[in-house]
């Protein structure tokens, strides 16, 4: 019943939708409230009904209905809980679901408390929003339901695949999702702003904050699938530039880049063209990842073909929403005025600087992930493009933007002054180069690339903190003055820090980690002694043990170091009993910021096993950099003054005021 | 009873054949760590061609396996590193190649970046002069009217902060 309760809200989601699609957009073209008037309350029963749905199909997860074909295929009466309801976007169907979820979410959201936003804008965003939303459920109903019933039910399910039950896995999707469909919001405001012709410094500051909570959640998710990938695949790669993962680094390269244009529009009123168009691309890409993932085009151009209804779905709505757009963007954008100028020094000309690399790094993702799946329709030749040629092109682009980022927050608006901007960067600076000739010292000159890259890691952190620094002045002003200054300053200006910060604390952790990496590879009998990295692991022997849905081979080593034991790892090679299929559990032991990894391979008969150890220096760093990034963004989405309309905070901060350069 | 040992013998080796084995094994390991760094960094470059986009030297599949164990042979037979993705090439074309090679039916594969960084410099550059030999008549600012005048009081005594 609960099914059928689920399928049919599904529907009258869809049919609201159109409404949604309708009437709002039109009463903000004739200026008419009433149709208007429609737009937040049925933004919130979309929400309710779609909702409705998604807790249908996951109660038919934990109650294990396996009359419904999804559950049969995906889920399997032992499982535990968790996973039984994790495994509801485990599987097409349920993350089509959950894809639409979110964005009914989003819709929602800015109905219930965009209040600040002019009616008009308002109803045209959630009006836009819901073409999207009628696009995808139809896609849902007609090609990906989720509610299917079998006539004749099977006792038992096909379990979900092994290497998704996993609790990274539970929370990537989500994570990852809500910043991918939270982009939507974005597109739907830069759509919107098109039909009506509008487009202010106001619209930017309601668009920074939407757009940031979706590039928050973006990050989080993207390392998070990073982390999942390092300790589950078994072999402790980190990125693989495999087009699933591009698929999700693509929209957050354009979202990066529009979050910073945003703020050129927010402050200046400058770049509008550019930011709408921007604001379309990221959103498209998201939609692109979608087809990508979602069509089986990537596995091979003929699982497409295996399953065409859905992937030719897709790539209708997608030509539809992309073409649309751009189209509608080509007709309107020349119309808008241009706004506020500014000389190539400045903030407004670094922010031009970020966009444009982050926009070329994107089309070498781009390129790199679509263009073998290009030549294999035109001409039927097969070519790979993997991580050598990432590297290659992607590296090189990414370098002299980081280089960049310490003068972008230090210089002033309109026109800056560069030497001004260097003298606040020569303490940043000199400790750069002294940690770069420390790493030489220590190091050698065999290995160049490495402790230039952690001169660079070091920069970009150092220097993110030289905007602060500046605004308080400390040694002008003395101590107090100046952590008044500092508790005053606005949420953004520590956003921006911070999450530069971050960006310099991940580079530190790829580069250590990549070029430091060491690794044992042998085969080892009862007691055998391994040495790595001034560690020694003894292999104690395996046993056999038995979980809830699976049996496992649990090899027990002892580390020592320094001859004093100080940890046991227990490495194991399950295998699932449903699908007979075994995966490799690694077993990771984190010491500060490094990590020791240890995966089991083959076994040889005798209690001999094949066991691969790395030491990986400081490798956490390069997740930990991707959280700090998505907790500066959340401070910056704090930031009072993005939320129009918020009420003032009494204490007016004069320090700030003059502080702040001219505007 | 025999029958049901050649069962298990049979369905032992089956799992056997699906266990994850390492991506190098130790057994693959040549003896001279020269040697052995070169096989190392060929097998970064060249695909597993029955996985997702995982190159020989990560992956688990058989099919990798036996890549890295021809790689090491034609290493110890004395080949050049390319002499050894030559013949790479030759057997399985160029799908093997992490990094494709440039020609021209990959020119635009290894330009586009390049041409969309370069691109977008030159547009910056021509915006930047159109702007400022138009700029001396922005010099002239159009005076606000009087709504527009209103408006911004309003606003400066909102936005105060």
């Amino acid at each position: 019943m609960i099914v059928e309760l689920g399928h049919f809200a599904l529907v009258l989601a869809l049919v609201l939708s159109l409404v949604q699609s309708v009437l709002p957009v039109t009463g903000a073209l004739k200026g008419d409230a009433r149709l208007m008037a429609v737009a937040p309350p049925v933004s919130v029963m979309l929400f309710l009904l779609v909702g409705l749905s998604f807790v249908a199909l996951t109660v038919s997860y934990v109650t294990s209905d396996f009359s419904v074909l999804n559950v049969v295929e995906n889920s399997h009466s032992t499982k535990p809980l968790i996973y039984k309801i994790s495994g509801v976007w485990g599987n097409h169907e349920g993350s089509v679901l959950l894809w639409v979820l979110i964005l009914v979410f989003f819709g929602a959201l800015v109905g219930t408390f965009g209040s600040n936003i002019p009616a008009p804008l308002r109803s045209a965003t959630l009006s836009v929003q819901s073409w999207i939303t009628a696009g995808f459920l139809l896609f849902i109903l007609a090609t990906s339901n989720p509610f299917t019933r079998l006539a004749r039910p099977p006792i038992e399910g096909n379990d979900l695949n092994p290497i998704l039950q996993d609790i990274g896995l539970a929370i990537h999707p989500p994570l990852l999702y809500v910043g991918y469909v939270g982009f939507s919001i974005t597109f739907s405001f830069a759509v919107a702003a098109l039909l009506l012709g509008r487009i202010d410094a106001a619209w930017a500051r309601w668009v920074r904050p939407w757009t940031l909570l979706a590039w928050v959640f973006l990050t989080l998710g993207i390392s998070m699938g990073s982390y999942w990938a390092y300790y589950e695949l078994g072999w402790g790669g980190w990125w693989f530039w495999d087009p699933v993962e591009n698929a999700s680094l693509m929209p957050w390269l354009a979202g990066t880049a529009l979050l910073h244009s945003a703020l050129v529009m927010e402050k200046r009123e400058a770049l509008k063209v550019w930011t709408i168009l921007l604001a379309i691309f990221t959103f498209s890409l998201s939609l692109l990842g979608t087809f990508l993932v979602r069509s089986g085009v990537l596995t091979s151009v003929h699982a497409f073909a295996t399953d065409p209804a859905r992937g030719i779905f897709i790539l209708v709505l997608l030509c539809l929403f992309i073409g649309g757009s751009l189209t509608l963007y080509a007709w309107r954008a020349p119309m808008l005025k241009q706004g506020g100028l500014f000389a190539p020094i400045s903030r407004e000309g670094s922010l031009v600087l970020n966009n444009l690399f982050l926009t070329a790094a994107t089309v070498a993702v781009f390129v790199g992930t679509l263009y073998p799946l290009a030549l294999d329709i035109v001409t039927g030749e097969k070519i790979s493009v993997g991580a050598p040629f990432f590297n290659l092109t992607f590296g090189p682009i990414l370098v002299p933007l980081l280089i960049a980022i310490p003068f972008g927050p230090v210089l002033a608006w309109k026109r800056g002054d560069l030497l001004a901007a260097s003298q606040r960067l020569y303490a940043a600076f000199g400790i750069s180069l002294l940690a770069c000739l420390f790493c030489f010292w220590l190091w050698g000159m065999q290995r160049v690339l490495a402790p230039l890259g952690v001169g660079l890691a070091v920069w970009v952190m150092i220097g993110a903190s030289a905007e602060i620094l500046g605004r308080i002045r400390v040694r002008e002003v003395g101590a107090a003055r100046a952590f008044s200054r500092l508790t005053g300053l606005p949420g953004s200006t520590w956003g921006t820090a911070i999450a530069h910060f971050g960006v310099g604390v991940t580079l530190l952790g790829i580069v250590t980690a990549s070029a430091f990496q060491t690794e044992q590879i042998r085969t080892m009998k009862p007691k055998d002694l391994v040495s790595l990295a001034g560690f020694e692991l003894t292999f104690e022997g395996a046993v056999p043990r038995k979980g809830p849905n699976y049996t496992e081979e649990v090899a027990h080593f002892t580390v020592r170091q320094g001859g004093v034991e100080i940890a046991r790892l227990d490495p194991s090679k399950r295998v699932y009993t449903a699908r007979q299929m075994p995966t490799t559990e690694a077993a990771i032991l984190t010491l500060g910021v490094s990590q020791l990894y240890l995966s089991l391979g083959e076994s040889r008969g005798d209690g001999a096993v094949d066991v691969r150890v790395y030491y990986k220096p400081l490798i956490t760093l390069i997740w930990i950099g991707c959280v700090i990034m998505a907790f500066g963004g959340l401070v910056s989405i704090a930031d009072r003054r993005l939320r129009v309309g918020a009420p003032k905070p009494a204490r007016k901060s004069k320090a700030v005021a003059a502080a702040q350069p001219a505007e | 009873m025999r029958r049901l040992r050649t069962l298990a013998a049979a369905f032992g080796m089956l799992l056997a054949s699906l266990a994850p084995a390492l991506a190098v094994a130790p057994d693959e390991v040549l003896k001279d760590p020269v040697l052995e760094a070169r096989a190392r960094d060929l097998s970064a470059h060249l695909r597993c061609m029955v996985c997702q986009n995982q190159s020989i030297d990560d992956s688990d599949a058989p099919l990798a396996k036996d890549l890295r164990i021809l790689v090491r042979e034609r290493l110890v037979a004395g080949d050049s590193d390319e002499e050894v993705v030559d013949y790479l090439v030759s057997r399985y074309g160029e799908f093997v190649l992490l990094k494709p090679r440039f020609a021209w039916h990959t020119a635009i594969l290894w330009f586009a970046p390049l041409v969309a960084l370069l691109g977008g410099l030159a547009g910056l550059f021509l915006a930047i002069r159109k702007r400022s030999t138009r700029s001396g008549d922005a010099v002239r600012e159009v005076p606000l009217t009087e709504e527009e005048e209103a408006r911004l009081i309003e606003l400066l005594d909102k936005g105060k902060s």
